[in-house]
């Protein structure tokens, strides 16, 4: 059964549609990319999800319940959230001696290793740490939490690059012991993309894709080489992007099949994958494309729920 | 490493093929866990499981079950013909292509063959 379960779910701000009638589950113990442009509508997803606003239509189920005023519920989630608030005064202790009365699965001793390797200030007031530290107090919570269903929405703005490796790490070992259904925005595409089970990608509150990252993985390719080559090569297939040089161009087409790719090399183009990061970037970037786009990995999302 | 543009679990399962090629993991040896995979690799451990499977499910590796991973015997040779037959479209074709492309003769492809004593 999917941990969490959304039909037609739609949240409106004035004009702003943020949601716009998404349907959509998550599978348990599985760790789910959560992608988009800023104000794609990843934050409100995850706080209707978290029970923190409530939907304009449409039905969240968390764990076979509504989340809203739902402590049953509640008490499974882990929501790191870019900017968390804390009580004024409060120190980095505190927020480790409140914790385990959240979270029934705890766990102390790895919060102290985390604590230690994140080098967190214990004593420090949390409005005097730095938004790297911040961050970290975030990631430590998250991952110490073990809950089942945990939410990560950008949870390390001023991380150094080592701290994020130490989070990667963490995440994965850990993730490898207790097995738990994790929800992780972000825009740091190519840092995460291994780590990745399932990808989500937002634009403009709809969902675009809906696949299994492996599945993701050489779904779209790029072939570059002379502007009329590329351009018959192209002819009939779903171009995501296209940029030409004077009498060069390259084009990012969908899914080629071995056939596809010895013509376009028989054609004298050349071939490169493209990277998830680039993939979101060619899907999300312009509207045109996006629709044609998101038509065809709406294939690639059925394929990937065969298996 | 793991590189963009190809499925991971395929990649996982071509690096265990080569680690039996080359004789790093021995006939009967035990393979590294889904889980030292996927934190050596950085990769989801799903992911990871996914390419050992691959392995199991064609009989090159065998479970036990509660311990692990092992190699199957005679896994080694079996790999062997089946990257022999792979080699000539793989590294072949693609080095006669480029050949005739530059105006090098089959007759001196050969000669370099010879003459390169590695």
């Amino acid at each position: 059964m999917s941990v969490v379960e959304i039909s037609n779910l739609t949240k409106r701000f004035g004009s702003v549609l943020a949601v716009d009638d998404v349907t959509l589950s998550f599978e348990p113990d599985v760790i789910h990319g959560l992608l988009g442009r800023n104000g794609a509508g990843k934050t409100t997803l995850m706080q209707l999800l978290t029970g923190q606003d409530f939907a304009t239509s449409g039905t969240v189920s968390v764990f076979g319940a509504t989340p809203v005023e739902n402590a049953h519920v509640m008490k499974h989630i882990c929501f790191i959230k870019e900017s968390q608030k804390y009580p004024e005064d409060f120190r980095v202790k505190h927020v480790f001696k409140n914790a385990p009365l959240f979270f029934e699965n705890w766990d102390a001793a790895f919060a102290d290793k985390l604590i230690g390797e994140f080098r967190l200030p214990l004593g420090r007031r949390i409005k005097k740490l730095s938004r790297g530290q911040l961050s970290a107090l975030g990631v430590i919570v998250g991952l110490a939490s073990r809950a089942p269903l945990t939410f990560f929405d950008e949870p390390y703005l001023g991380l150094d690059a080592v701290a994020r490796q130490l989070f990667y790490d963490r995440l994965l070992e850990d993730f490898a012991e207790h097995p738990r259904t994790v929800i992780l925005s972000t825009h740091l595409i190519d840092e995460v993309q291994n780590l990745l089970e399932h990808v989500i990608v937002i634009n403009e509150g709809r969902i675009l894709v809906d696949s299994d990252a492996e599945e993701l993985r050489g779904s779209a390719t790029t072939v570059a080489g002379t502007a009329r080559a590329v351009d018959a090569f192209t002819a009939g297939r779903t171009v995501l992007s296209r940029q030409g040089l004077g009498s060069l161009a390259q084009a990012t087409v969908t899914r080629l099949s071995a056939e596809d790719r010895s013509a376009a090399a028989a054609a004298g183009l050349d071939i490169a994958p493209v990277s998830l990061q680039q993939l979101v970037v060619s899907l999300s970037g312009d509207a045109d494309t996006a629709a044609a786009a998101a038509s065809s990995a709406t294939t690639v999302s059925r394929k990937g729920q065969e298996r | 490493m793991i590189e963009d543009g190809r499925p991971i679990f395929v990649q996982i399962a071509e690096q265990i093929e080569n680690d039996i090629i080359d004789g790093t993991l021995p006939e009967e040896g035990q393979v590294p866990s889904t889980n030292e995979f996927a934190a050596f690799h950085r990769i989801n451990p799903a992911t990871a499981g996914k390419g050992v499977n691959v392995l199991v499910e064609n009989g090159t590796l065998y479970k036990k079950r509660g311990i692990g991973m092992f190699v199957s015997p005679g896994a080694r040779e079996r790999l062997l013909v089946a990257r022999r037959d792979e080699f000539e479209k793989q590294y072949l074709r693609p080095l006669i292509a480029e050949a005739a492309k530059l105006g090098i003769t089959r007759d001196q492809i050969a000669k370099l063959l010879q003459k390169d004593e590695v």
